[in-house]
């Protein structure tokens, strides 16, 4: 067990890709990247596409070496192998030898972790029902839809019981049953104590399931904290749902949206009730007002577009 | 060392299921088949021309699969990402280029048997019988078996740095020099500087010489190979393949996935 109470401890974390003729030219694909991942808890890794998240796991887990920073895994530094016995990880759009079936690649996995044969088979059979591939077991995996390789992907991660498990997009090719499946594992594992990052752009998955998230827009971490911290938690306004049972001649009905027989329409908070009052007096039926809140996506937005914005105006003059 | 056996294991594994050794026994059957033929029109010589003929068989079929296979043991394995799983386990990068040769010299070592047992069937049946100075065409046997690690061990490390298809390139051209290596080595130092003269005679050392894994003409006409060559071979074979694969080991152990 680590002295530090982080899993992860990325210090100055930088990637820079060769490009070019003569590969003389370099473009950072993660710059300077600070961050901790505490002891137990889950932690999302949210950005667009191409902003740094695989590179950053793929740094982790030894796949690419970075350029400068460091970077720590249970206090032992991301150089020292050994340390992947504790470790569980799920590549992006993960495959596996397809001349293989599920149980005979789990089992080949499971080889490098020292279990004994006996162990290996009762593991096997207990994680390929885990993930819902119990009937498949004995297919081989060329035959796999994209959504059952994932499945195998997330049960090769966790078979051999990590303190530390590292997903890469665990959602990607999954159906809606899939989704909830990992979700359902990623709280399990929350359960058993263990430690879970893992990077999405589903930001419904990353409120739902992280006790903190790190945001990461061009390769440079925009944000850490928990989902309702780190978006601005302040009320942005009132809305209210509301019918229409008779003639309509109230003025804010020109403000309001149609969907279906309804109607939504949002308020400054100190205007709620004198807009209540004018519906009320145009015999519109209420059905509900809740308060408007900033999430996540808006929060992940601002930052992406802001970041756009930047790369245009970098562009425009020339530098 | 046991987990590079593990992954041996399954480089083997691979080979086996994805049945390119099959076809290459039945081809190899094939040509037994016509040794036998070729053997039955060559008044007296039979017995030379069917070593000659299955010995050559074997070689030319073993380098097809090891140049083949070769090239594409890592080169595959980072391009279908199947390396990234692999990687994430307590495996060191050296441990798996160790296993995945391994993996393709035990699967020679199974091919060359069974065309050699097949070889021997064919001397059987045209002699009616097998006396010991024919242990001479197991020499052969093993004298290739020898040359095709080395040529694995050699695509690998092309492999690990440049494209599947230059790696053949490199890996086939350096087979053809390093046929050649003791012309080499002979060259008339008279017409050439000095410095030309030191440069070929040091490139002659440093070029795989697979002229000596070469005893054909001994087995098809059942000279006995001398003990000391078998020795000298199996040293050279291992040392060269230790040398190869610590490059390769070198350059894959800093070379940055997709």
């Amino acid at each position: 067990m680590p002295m530090t109470g982080f899993a992860i401890e990325i210090e100055n974390l930088t990637k820079e890709y060769p490009f070019g003729f003569l590969h003389l030219k370099k473009k950072a694909s993660l710059e300077g990247l600070n961050m901790q991942v505490e002891m137990g808890e889950v932690f999302g890794f949210i950005g667009p596409n191409g902003a740094g998240k695989s590179t950053t796991i793929k740094l982790l887990m030894g796949l690419i070496f970075p350029t400068a920073g460091t970077a720590r895994i249970l206090g032992k530094p991301i150089s020292d192998v050994e340390m992947h016995k504790d470790i569980g990880y799920l590549p992006e759009q993960p495959y596996f030898y397809d001349y293989l079936t599920a149980a005979e690649v789990l089992d080949y996995f499971a080889k490098f972790h020292d279990l004994t044969a006996a162990d290996r088979k009762e593991r096997v059979q207990r994680m390929l029902k885990k993930v819902g591939l119990e009937t498949a077991r004995k297919i081989q995996l060329r035959k796999y839809s994209k959504g059952m390789l994932q499945r195998v992907g997330l049960a090769q991660a966790i078979l051999h019981d990590p303190k530390l498990v590292i997903l890469d997009e665990p959602m990607s090719g999954l159906d809606p049953v899939g989704r909830r499946e990992v979700r359902d594992i990623i709280l399990e594992l929350k359960r058993e104590g263990k430690t879970v990052m893992f990077s999405t752009h589903i930001l419904s998955d990353a409120e739902m399931l992280c006790d903190r998230v790190g945001v990461i827009v061009g390769g440079k971490l925009r944000g850490v904290g928990a989902p309702g911290q780190l978006v601005d938690m302040k009320t942005q306004g009132m809305e209210i749902l509301f019918e229409l049972t008779g003639a309509n001649n109230a003025p804010l009905l020109s403000k309001a949206t149609k969907m279906g027989d309804r109607y939504r329409l949002q308020v400054a908070e100190d205007e709620l009730y004198a807009a209540i009052e004018q519906l009320r007096d145009a015999g519109a039926r209420i059905h509900s007002v809740t308060q408007v809140k900033a999430t996540l996506e808006e929060f992940f937005m601002n930052l992406v577009e802001a970041d756009r914005a930047q790369a245009s105006a970098v562009e425009v003059s020339g530098k | 060392m046991r987990r590079a056996g593990i992954v041996a294991l399954n480089t083997f594994r691979e080979a086996v299921r994805d049945r390119v050794l099959y076809n290459l026994v039945f081809f190899a059957l094939l040509m037994m088949a016509a040794a036998v033929v070729v053997g039955q029109i060559s008044i007296g010589i039979e017995e030379s021309v069917i070593v000659s003929l299955g010995l050559s068989a074997i070689s030319v079929i073993g380098l097809l699969i090891s140049v083949f296979i070769g090239v594409g043991l890592v080169s595959k394995e980072m391009e279908k990402r199947t390396l990234y799983a692999l990687l994430a386990k307590p495996v060191r990068r050296w441990e798996f280029l160790l296993g995945k040769f391994g993996g393709l010299v035990l699967t020679l070592a199974v091919n060359t048997a069974a065309m050699a047992a097949g070889l021997f069937l064919v001397m059987l049946y045209v002699k009616h019988s097998l006396e010991q100075s024919d242990t001479v065409v197991l020499v052969a046997v093993y004298f290739i078996w020898l040359k095709l690690a080395l040529i694995v061990a050699l695509a690998l490390l092309f492999s690990c740095y440049t494209t599947p298809l230059l790696a053949l390139l490199f890996t086939a051209g350096l087979y053809i020099v390093g046929l050649y290596v003791q012309e080499l080595r002979n060259l008339p130092a008279e017409v050439m500087s000095p410095a030309m003269a030191a440069f070929t005679k040091w490139l002659s050392y440093l070029l795989p010489n697979f002229e000596n894994f070469n005893v054909m003409a001994m087995a098809a006409h059942g000279r006995a190979v001398p003990g000391t060559l078998i020795l000298q071979n199996t040293l050279y074979a291992m040392v060269y393949c230790a040398i190869v694969l610590a490059g390769a080991a070198a350059v894959f152990s800093r070379k940055n996935l997709k």
